[in-house]
């Protein structure tokens, strides 16, 4: 009687043991690819994508929309995701499934009340979480980079594509030159002085601080 | 050309690729010129600002190619058919492992070949059949919905019960028999309500979840059963372009709709049901499709979500072939008459709908 009480134990204890573990494991999981999400890792991207897409994809398509726009909105949470991934005080308090199902859902509602398409009741067959702030911190990243994305076509060019192999991908003076077929390092510098100037005055004057 | 130094020296600083000396006049500098405290304050925000858009449009790009990458391999469905080579990548993916376990321990290429055929059979149709499940499973869930949304002032859902979902139905059978799609009755008990309004307790009798259709019986004293049912209950298959109707409840009048048959199968080839156009909202689930004689072809039940005007329904030779399997089990399923006549031939559409409306019910299911 005893022997096979503490066999229960036994058990019990392992079984308990090693569903710890397994959620824990789960949990590393998703925290490593939201690390690889806030490092653009195509790879973590692409987990991410097989094992969410779906599921919002089903969301939109049955609540009025389309297969583009439930691209549209899932890429959305993502960049939405990301952005919370490179905060250095990044918490997930909730399952990553739950987390961009519950953005997919405030973001489609808003697109559907733009549209003028609203209806009653959004309905979905999983659980959400509050995520209010973080969509709205969202929001106004998005209309930052929309300031940023007007600024930078309405430069033309070459000023537009000098600046973007400047700081977006970090090319430097010396291949610009070449690229853009200055005769030196120097002259292209002078018209990226030139251009940046531009897109300041133009970035700040619709960029408001604290706002 | 001061300007432009300047610039390049606030970068420099700002990126940290300054030498030590350079760094340490720098920050002289700029405690001494509040101009050029405040040109580095400014830019670093600038470059913040670039820093995040950088990233934010690398990440699109990244997300749209991982989504064509993933498109391409079949991993993702956007309605459109799957490529044999997506589907065999697809297939490939998921049973690498197997297959490679499969090779080792066997060793012998006859059994490699004919396990993948085996694994190929099995896999090729299950995305598609997934998804007929997840559109029955929000058909449901919109009707949920639906049903909360009713606030009726005199109701005979019992006090402590709530609405859990609602749907449409009509009669098989003058004493109360009523036909309505399974997912419909979400709850343990129903009440439906007829098109003047009035309501009535019922009891489910039986519930065929695969073939989507359920039985009621109406169970109530105020119920006075019809004379005849006006239409047939057709038992052969119907064809192609037949122009047809329905009478359902997506809100809580009747609502008509007309349409035609569209094809022979239902979703993914479903031989139980036919595809129709009509345009059918929630709350319609149910309710009858009549062809232009008035005889019922069919109980509307689901649609397709992504495109306009696609629905399905069960096709009406399932009752017959349910009450067949019941009538051995069950002897109050017995007593169930079909109609055998039918008196809307040739009469136009609003005579028609005259006759029939009384015969078409609203199914509300509650539940603790």
């Amino acid at each position: 009687m005893k022997k096979n009480i503490s066999v229960l134990f036994w058990v019990t204890f392992t079984v308990y043991h090693v569903l710890k573990e397994q959620t824990l494991k789960g949990d590393l999981n998703e925290y490593a690819l939201l690390k690889g999400l806030a490092n653009n890792d195509s790879k973590a991207i692409e987990t991410i994508y097989k094992e969410n897409f779906t599921m919002v994809q089903n969301f939109v398509l049955n609540n009025n929309g389309s297969y583009d726009e439930a691209r549209d909105i899932f890429q959305e949470a993502m960049i939405a995701l990301y952005e919370k991934a490179q905060l250095s005080s990044f918490t997930l308090s909730c399952q990553m499934k739950t987390y961009v199902f519950s953005i997919c859902k405030r973001l489609w509602f808003k697109r559907l009340q733009q549209l003028g398409r609203f209806s009653n009741h959004l309905d979905g067959f999983e659980e959400t979480v509050a995520v209010e702030e973080d969509f709205e911190a969202h929001e106004k990243r998005n209309a930052e980079f929309a300031i940023m994305d007007r600024a930078l076509n309405s430069l033309g060019e070459p000023c537009k594509s000098l600046l973007e192999g400047y700081y977006i991908k970090k090319m430097d003076m010396h291949a610009l030159a070449v690229e853009f077929g200055y005769t030196n390092a120097d002259n292209a510098k002078n018209q990226k002085y030139k251009c940046l100037m531009r897109l300041k005055k133009m970035f700040f004057s619709q960029y408001n601080i604290g706002e | 050309m001061d300007d432009v130094l300047l610039l390049d020296a606030i970068e420099r600083y700002l990126s940290g690729t300054m030498s030590m000396d350079e760094y340490d006049q720098f920050n002289q500098l700029r405690k001494r010129t509040p101009e050029i405290d405040q040109m580095v304050v400014e830019h670093n925000m600038f470059l913040h600002q670039m820093e995040l858009y950088a990233g934010c449009r690398n990440l699109k790009h990244n997300l749209y190619e991982v989504h064509e990458k993933l498109l391409n391999r079949g991993d993702l469905n956007e309605g459109g058919a799957i490529s044999p080579k997506g589907r065999i990548i697809q297939f490939w993916n998921k049973y690498r492992r197997v297959t490679a376990i499969a090779a080792s321990v066997g060793g012998v290429i006859a059994l490699f070949i004919s396990g993948l055929a085996v694994y190929f059979s099995s896999t090729v149709t299950d995305p598609k059949l997934e998804q007929l499940g997840k559109d029955l499973e929000v058909v449901k869930k919109n009707q949920q919905y639906q049903g909360n949304i009713i606030n009726e002032v005199k109701t005979k859902i019992p006090l402590n019960a709530r609405l859990l979902s609602g749907g449409s139905g009509f009669l098989i059978d003058a004493k109360g028999y009523i036909i309505t799609n399974a997912h419909v009755l979400k709850g343990t008990g129903a009440v439906v309500v007829n098109s003047k309004g009035e309501e009535f307790n019922a009891s489910i009798i039986h519930v065929d979840l695969v073939k989507d259709l359920a039985i009621l019986k109406i169970k109530d004293d105020d119920f006075t059963p019809l004379k005849n049912i006006p239409y047939l209950i057709q038992k052969s298959n119907s064809d192609l372009g037949e122009e047809i109707f329905t009478l359902g409840y997506p809100r809580n009048d009747i609502v008509y709709g007309m349409g035609y048959l569209s094809a022979k199968t239902g979703f993914n080839g479903d031989s139980l049901s036919y595809q129709i156009q009509i345009s059918a909202n929630p709350g319609n689930s149910g309710g009858p499709v009549f062809n232009k004689a008035g005889d019922i072809i069919g109980i509307l039940s689901t649609r397709q979500a992504q495109a306009d005007g696609i629905s399905f329904a069960v096709k009406s030779r399932n009752i017959y072939t349910i009450l067949e399997d019941l009538y051995q089990s069950d002897t109050s399923i017995q007593a169930i008459k079909f109609p055998v006549k039918s008196i809307l031939k040739g009469m136009d559409r609003k005579a028609q709908i005259r006759k029939v409306e009384s015969c078409v019910y609203y199914v509300k299911a509650y539940g603790q």
